[in-house]
């Protein structure tokens, strides 16, 4: 039977009247048409439909819709602010660690949680914080650049 | 201030902002109104005759608008030529694999076709199946197809001098068989087609394929209709690495479906298909022996390779004749002998994957060449350097070397790693190893043209639309393309806006596949920019009273040869033509077919123009306890021709290493007749994060006379040398060599306790 779940999406609230047992995945992508968290193995493997809830990188795949109510759903479609990208955003670009992109979304939420939580990660902190975002095409380094320059930025007051 | 050149320079990908915000729309995050979700019903059995399909049950599920089976089908079969086309869209009278499509459901949602698919009843007779293609090839074993005998679809036997003469007049002669694993290409984006047809029975496909006018071929084939009435659209798509060359259940299904309910059909795989029911790389058993002279110059190589070549061929014939051309155009020798076998087995099929049969007998040379060294007491890096390709060879089979930064490859990785200060030096447990590689930039291996096309057209703002055909797959062509345009037209690679794969609208192009796109379709592109340059110059020229000759683009902007006064913006020339009295449209066309000499009849001659060559070194540490390895640090020499975007070659080099350390050390699908038992991320690792060091690139630039500005194509190149150099150190690190990948804890945790047995300490 269909409920309807009230969801703080990137800062919105959204209502929504689905099953209880849709995942949060299925209903960002299909009823609130952000499709930015990726479907790349839906059993908790890969990492790409990694969203924030209250700041913490949680795989959408595996958390029912349910028990994100009340809590702040953070996608990649809400990191951009005033149409400015998150400093992450534009160091994936400028760094070339973005190839295909199905992986970014889910890279850059899970650096971000890292970088709001440890400003000054060493690249072994980096590696483990993204260690559950599988990428095929990138093998990682420029991936770890570009967050590294992030805190880089962050610590010396740089804006890039 | 000058603005940084076109090209040459680290240009950041120009879809970058739309892949960092979500806005990218990949194949899966389209649907259209009225869309029904497909699934498909496969094999349990790995060999079994269909008696019969029974949809009835199915149909009545409220919900369901279409189940389809073989009988639906025109039975039309498909694969790359004649005489190796095998495959069906959906099965007709036997399966061959477990997991071969017997029937399809279109319904209104996913749980609807879920329930639709077990209620269709399929009548099976068992039949004995083949699980190796040793057993595949004994006469008497179970025939997969009946016009193929002993199950061997392709054979090739390649001489080249005398192998036998060589051998005798050889100092020594190493003999050694190797094996790879089972690997798979986890392209992270599933399999997805979305299938719409129209009222006049027009079918338009968005899919993720590389090769998209290779799909649109194969579908109206399979589907009986024209090409006119089929358009193949590819999204952004993630990662392809081979896994999208072939149209598979999930594309000839979505289209059947949808045509049969005049509703558009989405058909996801998920992850367990990906890996149990789609394709993979082609497992091979690579002997090897090899004579070489006391100072280490090698005289005569037999190679015999046997592959499992799964139920179906997909490109298996073509790919085991590869291995030849891995052999000769790396290291010269002088007299060859290839032998190579593809057979049928009923395991899942094996098809193209990044390296395309190379990787497996480039594991088993550069490991064996380690071994020679060793036992003949020689330095790793200087018999490589002794035997390497240089340029200028005319090699064994006929392939010119037109560009080779082989050597420079070797001495840059192995100092920059301070390769030889480190050997023998690391202490116990650990080892450094080094490995070379070779790979064409485009091949006509299979069919007798490789060519591309493109379109560049000027806007009134003097910004461009480049329609290419090829497929940006994630490697990032979109951004090179451009920058080859903008540099052309003297422009920006930010003014160029990139409209391919998409067979109704941009030209034709085989696609991407065999390292191809910057060096075939970049060529073509560069051709279509030189022609929409000569002519902006005459309406210019004309305007201006002034020889085309005399002018020159840059800086978006008409300029008088020599001079810093700028005549005309380039958007006037274009507007000049566009409103003239004929309104004339700036806009250049351009093809390329390399002009290579390739005879099939003899295989003999270049399949390709130009050659990337490239060479590794690994530093591992290996827990004699445990048997696990830590790979400490790569370092990756790649020559890439001129460097079009150098950042973007580290990535192509960066990825392609990491996943040559999956193949090293832990990728493998395990198989139990027929059933692939480990078919998630979490039972077939790949690398992740934590497993990967650093990797360090190091460009090494030979101007290529072919390529566009020089550049070569390296997409699959960088993955070549990994497995030998991480087995190589290996090797180093515990004194024994193992000639099987991956190269697991258990199978290092044996061979130490073998080397026990014979009283030596690691």
């Amino acid at each position: 039977m269909k409920r309807i779940l009230e969801l703080t999406v990137n800062g919105e609230v959204r209502t929504v009247l689905t099953e209880p047992q849709r995942t949060l995945l299925e209903v960002l992508r299909e009823e609130l048409e952000l499709t930015g968290a990726k479907e790349g193995c839906n059993v908790g493997d890969c990492g790409t439909c990694t969203v924030l809830i209250d700041g913490e990188p949680l795989l959408a795949c595996l958390t029912l819709a349910v028990e994100a109510e009340g809590r702040e759903i953070t996608t990649i479609e809400g990191l951009a602010q005033n149409g400015r990208l998150h400093p992450l955003q534009q160091a994936f670009v400028d760094h070339g660690a973005v190839q295909c992109g199905f992986c970014s979304p889910g890279v850059i939420l899970s650096a971000k949680a890292l970088l709001d939580a440890n400003p000054r990660p060493t690249e072994e902190e980096v590696r483990e914080a993204i260690g559950g975002n599988l990428c095929r095409c990138t093998g990682y380094t420029k991936i770890v650049e570009a967050v590294l320059s992030v805190s880089h930025a962050l610590n010396t007051g740089g804006t890039k | 201030m000058t603005p940084p050149s076109a090209i040459g320079s680290r240009v950041p990908a120009l879809d970058g902002v739309a892949k960092v915000t979500g806005a990218a729309k990949f194949t899966n995050d389209l649907s259209l109104p009225g869309m029904l979700v497909g699934k498909i019903l496969r094999s349990p059995h790995p060999h079994a005759r269909i008696l019969s399909v029974d949809t009835t049950q199915a149909s009545r599920v409220a919900g369901v608008r279409a189940v389809v089976s073989g009988k639906d089908t025109l039975g039309i079969k498909y694969g790359t030529i004649d005489p190796f086309m095998d495959e069906l869209g959906l099965a007709v009278d036997k399966v061959r694999y477990i997991g071969d499509e017997v029937a399809a459901v279109a319904a209104v949602d996913e749980d609807t076709a879920l329930e639709a698919l077990k209620l269709i009843r399929v009548e099976y007779e068992l039949l004995p199946a083949v699980f190796s293609p040793e057993e595949s090839m004994q006469p008497g074993a179970p025939r997969l197809h009946d016009h193929v005998e002993n199950n061997i679809s392709g054979r090739i036997l390649i001489p080249a001098g005398d192998v036998e003469k060589g051998f005798r007049e050889s100092d020594h002669v190493f003999e050694d068989t190797f094996r790879s694993g089972w690997i798979t290409h986890c392209n992270l984006e599933p399999h997805v087609a979305l299938a719409a047809s129209d009222l006049s029975g027009r079918l338009t496909v968005w899919c993720n394929t590389q090769v998209p006018f290779r799909f649109r071929a194969d579908l109206a084939k399979t589907l009986g209709l024209s090409l006119g009435m089929v358009r193949v659209i590819k999204p952004f798509m993630g990662g392809g690495f081979g896994a999208r060359w072939e149209i598979l259940g999930v594309d000839f299904c979505a289209a059947l479906l949808a045509r049969k309910t005049g509703k558009p059909v989405k058909i996801v795989y998920d992850r367990e298909e990906v890996f149990s029911a789609s394709r993979r790389k082609v497992p091979m058993t690579v002997y090897l022996k090899t004579g070489v002279r006391k100072d280490g110059t090698l005289v005569a190589k037999h190679c015999r390779v046997l592959a499992d070549g799964g139920a179906y061929n997909g490109l298996g014939p073509q790919i085991i004749a590869s291995g030849a051309t891995q052999l000769t155009n790396l290291y010269r020798f002088e007299h060859f002998r290839y032998e190579a076998y593809h057979v049928y087995t009923n395991n899942p099929v094996t098809s193209p994957m990044r390296g395309f049969g190379n990787t497996a007998v480039r594991f088993a040379d550069d490991s064996q060449l380690d071994r020679i060294a060793r036992e003949l007491n020689l330095d790793p890096v200087e018999i490589r350097l002794k035997n390497a390709v240089q340029q200028g060879d005319v090699t064994l089979l006929g392939a010119k070397m037109k560009s080779c930064g082989l050597s420079e490859c070797l001495e840059v990785v192995a100092r920059e790693t301070d390769f030889h200060s480190k050997r023998g030096n690391l202490g116990r447990g650990r080892g450094i190893g080094i490995a070379a590689g070779v790979y064409v930039s485009g091949s006509k291996i299979w069919v007798p043209h490789d060519s591309s096309s493109a379109f560049v057209k000027l806007n009134e703002d003097g910004s461009v639309s480049l329609l290419t055909g090829t497929a940006d797959i994630g490697q990032g062509s979109t951004t090179v393309l451009a920058q080859l345009v903008a540099h052309e037209l003297g422009i920006s690679p930010q003014e160029v806006t990139v409209i391919a794969a998409d067979t109704d609208v941009t030209p034709f192009d085989l696609g991407t596949y065999a390292s191809r796109v910057t060096f075939i379709a970049g060529n073509a592109v560069l051709a279509a920019a030189r022609d929409a340059k000569r002519q902006l110059l005459e309406v210019a020229a004309e305007k201006m009273k002034a020889d085309p000759e005399s002018l020159e683009l840059r800086d978006h902007g008409v300029f008088l040869k020599g001079t810093t006064e700028q005549a005309m913006l380039l958007e006037e020339a274009v507007v000049a033509a566009l409103f003239s009295s004929q309104g004339i449209p700036i806009m250049g066309r351009g093809s390329y077919n390399p002009p290579t000499d390739y005879d099939p009849q003899v295989r003999k001659g270049s399949r390709t123009l130009a050659y990337a060559f490239g060479a590794q070194v690994a530093e591992v540490e290996v827990n004699l306890e445990t048997g696990q390895v830590k790979v400490l640090s790569l370092g990756a020499a790649q020559d890439c021709g001129f460097a079009i975007n150098p950042m973007a070659v580290e990535g192509q080099v960066e990825g392609g290493v990491t996943m040559g350390l999956g193949q090293a050390l832990y990728e493998d699908c395990l198989m139990e007749e027929g059933k692939t038992l480990n078919p998630s991320f979490a039972e077939y690792k790949i690398p992740s994060a934590r497993d990967v060091p650093e990797i360090r690139t190091y460009l090494v630039e030979p101007i290529d006379p072919e390529g566009p500005y020089g550049a070569k194509g390296i997409g699959e190149m960088p993955q070549l040398p990994t497995c030998p150099a991480i087995a190589n150190a290996i090797y180093d690190a515990i004194g024994v060599q193992i000639k099987s990948l991956p190269i697991t804890p258990e199978k290092i945790l044996a061979a130490l306790k073998e080397k026990e047995l014979q009283g030596v300490s690691p």
